[in-house]
């Protein structure tokens, strides 16, 4: 479903990306490992097309999608959900909601995404015409992972969903993208959580300066012994 | 809020009150003052459409000065009626827009460094007014061919049809703002205001928007100028274009409350009618002060009501029957003074 083939990326002369490959395949959830400054949020923005990699090719459903803009690749079927969340803070929860089915492919279908958000996060139903930004840290990585299900994405990709938050809710956001997995949807995520993000995986990667150290299915990333060390503590 | 028949009544006897005006005036001076207040307030409406998106242009001079001086220059040396030459100065203004905005839009310029860019800009269009001198007249401005009274030609002997033509314009560009309030326009531009990456990342095209929000205050700030010019009949630079207006047209704008349609016009009314107070009591006693006072009450404007003085009173009444809206409401200054 979206395949990166060999990408670089730089930021001025600094190159961030080294042949960089990953895939992900429909329905399943693949996961990117790495420390800090690894160039796992470069990775994600790549692909969503806010930077352009200099060379290197990333192809999703067929269509070659790194030279398109930001909004096309949304209208692909790719949703990011950026670092921190960025919701929109003087807008409502459902304002953010609306805004999140601002593509086309989503505009028309937006009454029945809503009620099936509301479904999945009755708890942003409740809170809908509370104004984003007085939401607590769990509410509002919910806010920002519904907000891009409303353009109703074919791959979802999260960019460090449990960044700031305390671990028990951390392990909520966690059972929220377990809930979303199980309803079909293709996830690309990066965290630095590796522990809790593995057990949602179906493959894995490890990024480390840039380059691709490591991949393989769940089994083999938790067998290998310096990931072991290194990510996991055992 | 007022329920909705009481405002409708409301804006209607403030309409026929506009309407029967001039006829009920004890003096043409009057009437003069209202159409200054009309000609600004919809200049000034036409920089909020921008503004109040956290596009902050500190450069619509530049706008104001091109429509002006294309549609004369055209009158006086072509001939060419200002009706239609107007189309032109404003289509030359909203261009210049276009090439500003993409240039910006494009490498992400935005909040402080998009309002220094748009200074330089409407700071190099006066200037480039005043080095063409053998055309455009340079600092000493140039005065329109007088044909007395001719309304093809956007002249008329009578003050009055000045007065009808700029408050129907003003009209026109509220109703554009409600226009733009319904629109899907203004959902994009409000989440790009607040958080471009967000805004992209739900498939918002932020250049498209953006350029299309730059083209229409443009266009229509040019327009503004061929009106002000027609009216006072003589061109400057410094009173078209460069700084002084550049910063004249947003402080408008913001001390009325840019956030709401009617803010830019009462600003407008309150900042014409205290300079005119200023300007027949003192007389030419304090030139100049009037710019200091704008940078010092911009400074002050900005860090203490940055919804304005209008728009924190509305504020102010809905915060009274709506509790739940008080969330953060008054961090609103962040739209426009958030950079990178």
């Amino acid at each position: 479903m979206l395949r990166v083939e060999k990408i670089n990326v730089s930021y001025g002369e600094f190159q961030v990306l080294h042949e960089v490959s990953i895939e992900v395949k429909s329905g399943e959830t693949a996961i990117v490992v790495g420390p800090n400054g690894a160039g796992k949020t470069t990775l994600l923005r790549v692909i969503s097309g806010l930077l352009k990699p200099t060379s290197g090719a990333i192809y999703f459903d067929g269509h070659r999608i790194d030279d398109k803009e930001p909004h096309e690749i949304v209208e692909l079927g790719i949703a990011l959900v950026p670092e921190g969340g960025r919701l929109f803070p003087y807008l409502t929860v459902y304002d953010n909601l609306k805004i999140g089915s601002f593509a086309k492919r989503a505009r028309g279908g937006f009454r029945r995404t809503l009620e099936e958000i509301f479904e999945l996060f009755p708890i942003l139903k409740e809170r809908r015409n509370q104004l984003a930004g007085s939401l607590s840290g769990g509410e509002r990585q919910m806010l920002a992972i519904a907000r891009s299900l409303m353009s109703q994405p074919k791959l979802i990709m999260l960019d460090e969903p449990s960044l700031g938050l305390a671990p028990r809710v951390v392990s909520r956001v966690f059972e929220f993208i377990g809930k979303i997995r199980s309803q079909g949807y293709s996830i690309l995520m990066v965290e630095q959580n590796a522990r809790k993000a593995l057990e949602l995986a179906d493959h894995a990667y490890l990024l480390e300066s840039g380059k691709l150290e490591f991949h393989g299915g769940r089994e083999d990333f938790l067998r290998n012994p310096y990931i072991k060390k290194a990510y996991l503590g055992i | 809020m007022k329920s909705p028949w009481v405002k409708k009544l409301f804006l209607l006897l403030i309409l026929v009150l506009l309407v029967i005006f001039p006829a009920a005036s004890p003096s043409p001076y009057l009437v003069h003052i209202m159409t200054l207040i009309f000609i600004w307030a919809y200049i000034s409406t036409a920089w909020a459409y921008m503004g109040r998106f956290g596009l902050v242009s500190l450069g619509h001079g530049a706008f104001l000065g091109i429509g002006a001086y294309v549609t004369a220059l055209l009158f006086n040396y072509f001939n060419l009626s200002p009706w239609i030459g107007m189309l032109i100065g404003a289509s030359s203004a909203a261009f210049l827009a276009a090439v500003l905005g993409y240039a910006c839009f494009r490498f992400g310029v935005i909040g402080d460094y998009f309002a220094l860019v748009t200074l330089a800009v409407g700071e190099l269009v006066a200037l480039s007014i005043i080095a063409l001198r053998d055309t455009t007249g340079g600092s000493l401005g140039f005065t329109i061919r007088n044909l007395g009274n001719a309304p093809l030609y956007f002249q008329f002997s009578n003050k009055v049809y000045f007065y009808y033509l700029s408050f129907l314009f003003l009209v026109f560009a509220l109703y554009l703002w409600v226009r733009i309030d319904k629109s899907k326009m203004q959902k994009a531009l409000r989440a790009i205001g607040e958080d471009e990456i967000a805004a992209s990342s739900v498939g918002i095209n932020i250049i498209k928007y953006k350029m299309t929000i730059t083209i229409i205050s443009a266009f229509l700030t040019g327009i503004g100028g061929v009106l002000y010019a027609q009216y006072i009949t003589y061109l400057n630079p410094h009173t078209l274009s460069g700084v002084e207006v550049s910063l004249a047209i947003p402080f408008k704008a913001i001390l009325g409350g840019m956030f709401d349609m009617w803010g830019p016009t009462i600003g407008t009314a309150m900042i014409v009618s205290l300079e005119e107070y200023i300007r027949v009591s003192y007389g030419t006693k304090f030139i100049g002060i009037s710019e200091v006072a704008y940078g010092i009450a911009l400074i002050v404007l900005i860090i203490f009501l940055p919804k304005g003085l209008y728009g924190t009173l509305k504020e102010m009444k809905i915060f009274k029957n709506e509790r739940r809206r008080q969330y953060g409401c008054n961090k609103r200054k962040e739209v426009i003074l958030r950079g990178r």
